[in-house]
């Protein structure tokens, strides 16, 4: 096996590591806490890769310069945090609908508005879903630690490839600024998916026109000599604007089928003791570090208690959540908001076992020994 | 006999189009598509980028890589198009509301940045698509349906504006003077840098009807009896200047340097490969 280059880095260095192992050549943003090492590492090393970085006069140019670049074939990111993901959503839903590859950062920091720019959060889980106004596909990722947010950069950058969505990587500002030892694969084991485009020139004039059993469509990027056009309108196969209530319907549906219908392979989440537990901790990102030392201590005094992690947290992985269910007395989901991530997680219960959940929103983490309270509490 | 310009550069098949009886914007896409033409483009390096209005439904028209934007980011699509693909000619058609409203502030990073854009302004002083508006461009005290009362808001110059910011090609053409306005465009496109040619457009549906200036063609007459060329302007007065449309080269910079060529040399210091 090649040899791994071993490196200690901040999370949201790592993210530009794992950007530029997947491909990513250009990188739009603007300068905001708790997201900003990402662009200052992107300044310094797309450059070295014949790369291109631009800092851009706002959020909302950032965007659409990623979009830009990305029509040319070219893998592009930005990265920000609350107030900047806010101004970046009406061109996430361009890219939504338009079917354009780019990944979008978000490193959460707490609260509404300006907040408390140097404070973690998760309160942006509901935003990556439903940020951008309009029914429209997403994917949103987050990692739990540097080395998974190398890894998860590289992945997020293929589902975009592949499935042609916006896809959040939806950090926080505990795992983008935390410092860990990671391993930094080489290139011949790493997995770089490209955007699959037409042979034919003449069904690549068309190029929302999707090959039978596929539901995303094979778009040549500009430059190549196919003519096609582009927009934010509701559009025909050709990439022109249609009022038709049929085609309208049938794009609408369609980018929405193109996630739901891969859900598994777009899904990721990990798991450790669920079989056998009496309470389960359904926690991501950041927090889930807390949760995973809380139930160290209450297994160490005899609960029984399992974890849930979702990797890709949008879409939800339903289906693996929905089994263990079944067989739990109680869920505890710890996630550092008012109570976003529960939702999701009562609506897959069903009533079939207690939702507690367990937060904050003060600028500060939750600890290992307040979700063991809580543990103690429910399993009473 | 149709125009060869049509069968090389529009796509029939999404005529009609749907701008108004009188709308001076088929001029200037025609202008832009002659301008293409007389410089001989490769069409596969030329992309055309528009914003939302009367004026950006000019890109689906055309056949060009062409992509219509989100309201007023045209030109920041552009700058990423232009950065990732420094060899492409990126020509950005916008009105005066998407240009010097909601996308005023990546008119003036743009030029800032003297990155190789060309932008069209199709200013019709209305914002048409919406139903006529009040846009940065209409005239101290004329009305429109937001300004019932007449207009209190000061009127932008967009070519001064883009000039003041950086820009180093600005000029400006009218629907009436079409001869003047293609070699505007055919320099501004040639030009190595940030250029700008706002093109002075009627919208007797909106603009005209809401200010009594007539039909189409009795504005294009306006166009033409109120128009003083560069030259001239120079010989007149402020106070004679008043109300008139200076049309033109307004301003030319050949020496300040282009954004993606000292980008080019970014990637040399940091050791990279550009693949340009």
């Amino acid at each position: 096996m090649a040899e791994r280059k071993r490196a200690l880095l901040q999370g949201n260095e790592a993210v530009v590591e794992g950007a530029i192992a997947a491909g990513m050549r250009f990188f739009a943003g603007y300068p905001i806490t708790p997201s900003t090492e990402i662009a200052e590492g992107c300044a310094k090393r797309l450059p070295e890769v014949g790369g291109r970085f631009i800092q851009m006069e706002d959020e909302l140019a950032s965007m659409a310069a990623v979009i830009g670049a990305s029509v040319t074939g070219t893998k592009s990111m930005t990265a920000t945090s609350g107030p900047g993901f806010s101004l970046k959503q009406e061109n996430i839903g361009y890219a939504a609908l338009a079917e354009i590859p780019c990944v979008i950062v978000d490193v959460q920091r707490q609260g509404p508005s300006t907040g408390l720019p140097t404070s973690p959060s998760q309160g942006d889980y509901m935003q990556a879903r439903w940020g951008t106004h309009g029914d429209h596909p997403v994917i949103a990722v987050s990692p739990s630690s540097v080395q998974e947010t190398y890894e998860e950069t590289i992945r997020c950058f293929n589902l975009a490839e592949r499935y042609r969505v916006p896809v959040i990587l939806l950090m926080d500002e505990i795992v983008g600024h935390m410092r860990e030892g990671i391993e930094m694969m080489s290139p011949e084991e790493i997995t770089v998916l490209d955007r699959l485009v037409k042979e034919d020139p003449e069904q690549a004039a068309m190029p929302y026109d999707i090959v039978p059993g596929e539901y995303v469509p094979r778009i040549t990027p500009f430059g190549e000599g196919i003519y096609y056009n582009i927009t934010g309108l509701l559009h025909d196969n050709w990439g022109f604007p249609s009022t038709s209530p049929v085609k309208n319907n049938r794009q609408t549906t369609r980018i929405m089928n193109k996630i739901i219908k891969n859900a598994e392979q777009i899904e990721k989440y990990e798991t450790d003791g669920v079989d056998d537990c009496d309470t389960l901790i359904v926690s991501f990102g950041g927090t889930a570090r807390s949760a995973e030392a809380a139930i160290t201590i209450a297994r160490e005094n005899d609960y029984k208690v399992g974890l849930f992690r979702p990797v890709t947290v949008w879409p939800f992985p339903e289906k693996a959540l929905s089994e263990i269910c079944d067989h739990v007395k109680n869920i505890i989901v710890a996630e550092l908001n008012f109570g976003q991530m529960t939702l999701e997680v009562e609506r897959i219960a069903k009533g079939r076992c207690e939702v507690t959940h367990i937060g904050k929103v003060n600028g500060t983490i939750l600890k290992p020994n307040e979700i063991y309270r809580l543990i103690r509490e429910v399993s009473r | 006999m149709p125009s060869t310009l049509i069968e090389k550069y529009i796509r029939e098949s999404h005529l009609p189009h749907i701008w108004c009886a009188g709308c001076g914007n088929g001029t200037i896409m025609r202008d832009v598509i002659q301008a293409i033409d007389n410089l001989g483009l490769d069409k596969k390096d030329v992309v055309i980028v528009s914003g939302i209005g009367c004026s950006a439904r000019a890109a689906g028209y055309m056949n060009f890589n062409s992509i219509h934007t989100t309201h007023g980011r045209a030109i920041a699509f552009a700058t990423g198009i232009k950065m990732a693909k420094p060899h492409m000619k990126v020509i950005v058609l916008t009105g005066d509301g998407d240009a010097a409203a909601i996308g005023g502030n990546h008119l003036i990073h743009a030029a800032r940045r003297n990155i190789d854009l060309t932008v069209v302004v199709f200013n019709n002083s209305i914002y048409g698509m919406t139903g006529g508006q009040f846009s940065p461009t209409t005239p101290t005290g004329e009305f429109a349906t937001t300004a019932p009362y007449g207009s209190i808001d000061p009127n932008f110059d967009i070519p001064e504006l883009a000039r003041a910011a950086g820009a180093t090609y600005t000029a400006r053409g009218t629907t009436y003077h079409v001869p003047q306005t293609i070699k505007l465009i055919e320099n501004a496109i040639a030009h190595d840098g940030f250029s700008i040619v706002e093109c002075v457009t009627t919208c007797p549906t909106y603009y005209g009807r809401k200010n009594k200036k007539g039909d189409a063609v009795k504005m294009l007459e306006y166009q033409r009896d109120n128009s003083v060329s560069v030259a001239k302007a120079k010989t007149m007065t402020a106070e004679e200047l008043k109300g008139k449309i200076v049309f033109g080269e307004l301003y030319v910079d050949n020496e300040k340097p282009e954004y993606t060529k000292e980008y080019e040399k970014i990637i040399e210091i940091a050791g990279g490969r550009s693949d340009e």
